[in-house]
């Protein structure tokens, strides 16, 4: 028997890095996935993959018609919606708050924070029929302390992390928990996006407790903890996977 | 699913409640478990009524001696220990100004210094096991006030910030450190304040989930930190409290 039987989950981003891994990981443990993504090419790549227990839909998060059109699809394939994961996201390469163009800004929010928000509203509906669902959005570290050159970035995780908040508030009634997952260095392509080799991705987390970067894997079962029933009195909180990145910061070397 | 295979657990306040839940699933998801309380009848009920993956030993968490004799012990009979839970602890409600350093002492000693020396005894077996799980039974109450709850508060809080140093000086021997945060959950803690179902269905019932916890839902949650699941969350608070510190509602 696996932690995730009896649950459909779907998952933004997913046709790669952390997304992916959590779709396999969740069909692994029982689970049926939705994969959805912009990149419909690797997206189907990854559900064909995995078999039937998972299917692949096309889904740009900042699109209204595009949430309801999947949430329906979901439901008419699996026949229920209890898990979403809000992993889509993306980082601009760095840029100093005076530098940003309010262009570059609204399209990280519009992603990130606005993509965020439309799928805990087109969720609800499903997970209030199944009564006992779980919404997982992936902030990240910089969702709890600031990084440099990333102010659309950081404004968008800290937003999830306050949304997250509220939504547990407003949605513990119908048996939907919402937490938040926050991911320190983690070795996938949005690293590559911003042109960041492994080593050198490796090499800037060499100095945290754990002394290494994270794989995707890592931040799947964490993820998947949280879709479980094993997490059922969880809702409204931060759950961290940074290696001790953000546990303080060291006087001797 | 027998996720905690190749883990021995020593788990303080394990008698009952919540350390009671936790030695419980461990054993079930495939764990060899120590338990440890000074209540020793219950203690032993519990590991007799596991089985042979879970053994008692009577251990006071805040005499350095009874520390290093328990794991000590674990090693022995298990071949190592590379899961600490840190649940022994007790409550004290009293206000700050009735407080006295009697008061404030017998709290600090059991809920902070007892977790102070459960680290530091058992870093150099997890270190010698390749590493290990170390899990700090910590409290809402590390993360938010509680009038009446000074000297427990001050020892949560405590808990939490230890948790984060530890994390960051062990995590080179590949040792995690966490805090896990329960709201209210129906354990003998609670009722021994003289809170009974009704009372705590009425604080506890206004949480966005609407419920008091269960001992068995922070058993999941130790479960999962103590596994390899958790492979790079070290340092962090993990909370399970029904959404009490979500934040405040407007409306009813």
């Amino acid at each position: 028997m696996g932690a995730l039987d009896g649950k459909v989950a779907l998952i933004t981003g997913a046709a790669r890095g952390q997304g992916a891994a959590e779709a396999r990981l969740f069909v692994e443990r029982g689970a049926k996935v939705m994969l959805t993504d912009v990149l419909d090419e690797e997206g189907k790549a990854v559900a064909a993959e995995i078999g039937d227990s998972a299917a692949y839909m096309h889904l740009d998060v900042t699109s209204e018609q595009g949430w309801k059109e999947v949430v329906a699809a979901t439901v008419a394939k699996f026949g229920k919606l209890n898990v979403l994961i809000n992993n889509a996201g993306i980082i601009t390469a760095p840029k100093e708050v005076h530098e940003t163009s309010l262009e570059d800004y609204r399209k990280v929010i519009d992603i990130n924070q606005i993509g965020v928000f439309l799928g805990m509203r087109e969720v609800v509906e499903p997970m209030k029929k199944d009564g006992n669902s779980s919404i997982v959005n992936i902030a990240s570290i910089d969702g709890l302390i600031g990084m440099y050159g990333a102010s659309a970035y950081c404004a968008s995780k800290f937003a999830v992390r306050g949304m997250t908040k509220v939504a547990a508030l407003e949605l513990g009634k119908y048996g939907i928990r919402v937490n938040s997952l926050h991911p320190g260095g983690v070795q996938t392509k949005i690293l590559g996006d911003l042109g960041i080799s492994e080593d050198q991705a490796d090499g800037a987390f060499k100095s945290t407790p754990l002394g290494r970067i994270a794989k995707s894997e890592e931040m799947a079962t964490l993820a998947a903890y949280l879709a479980s029933d094993d997490a059922s009195y969880s809702t409204g909180s931060e759950f961290v996977a940074d290696g001790g990145l953000t546990a303080g910061f060291a006087l001797e070397g | 699913m027998n996720n905690l295979h190749d883990k021995v657990a020593l788990i303080t306040g394990s008698a009952r409640g919540q350390g009671a839940a936790e030695a419980r699933l461990f054993a079930s998801r495939g764990a060899k478990v120590v338990i440890t309380d000074v209540l020793d009848e219950e203690g032993k009920a519990v590991a007799a009524e596991i089985g042979d993956a879970a053994h008692y030993i009577h251990l006071d968490v805040t005499d350095e001696n009874s520390w290093a004799a328990a794991v000590k012990e674990t090693v022995e009979r298990f071949g190592k220990l590379n899961v600490l839970v840190n649940n022994a602890g007790i409550v004290q409600i009293k206000p700050l100004v009735e407080s006295s350093v009697a008061d404030y002492m017998k709290v600090i000693e059991i809920n902070q210094l007892g977790v102070f020396l459960g680290m530091r005894t058992v870093a150099g077996p997890m270190k010698e096991a390749g590493g290990g799980s170390i899990i700090n039974i910590s409290s809402i109450d590390g993360l938010i006030g509680m009038s009446g709850g000074t000297a427990y508060c001050a020892s949560k809080f405590a808990v939490r910030g230890m948790t984060k140093v530890a994390a960051m000086e062990l995590g080179p021997d590949n040792i995690r450190v966490n805090s896990i945060h329960p709201g209210g959950i129906h354990t003998p803690m609670i009722t021994q304040t003289g809170m009974d179902d009704s009372a705590m269905n009425d604080i506890f019932g206004k949480v966005p989930l609407g419920r008091v916890g269960q001992p068995e839902e922070m058993a999941t949650l130790a479960a999962y930190l103590a596994s390899d699941d958790s492979s790079y969350s070290t340092g962090s608070e993990f909370i399970a409290d029904g959404g009490l510190t979500a934040g405040f509602s407007l409306e009813g």
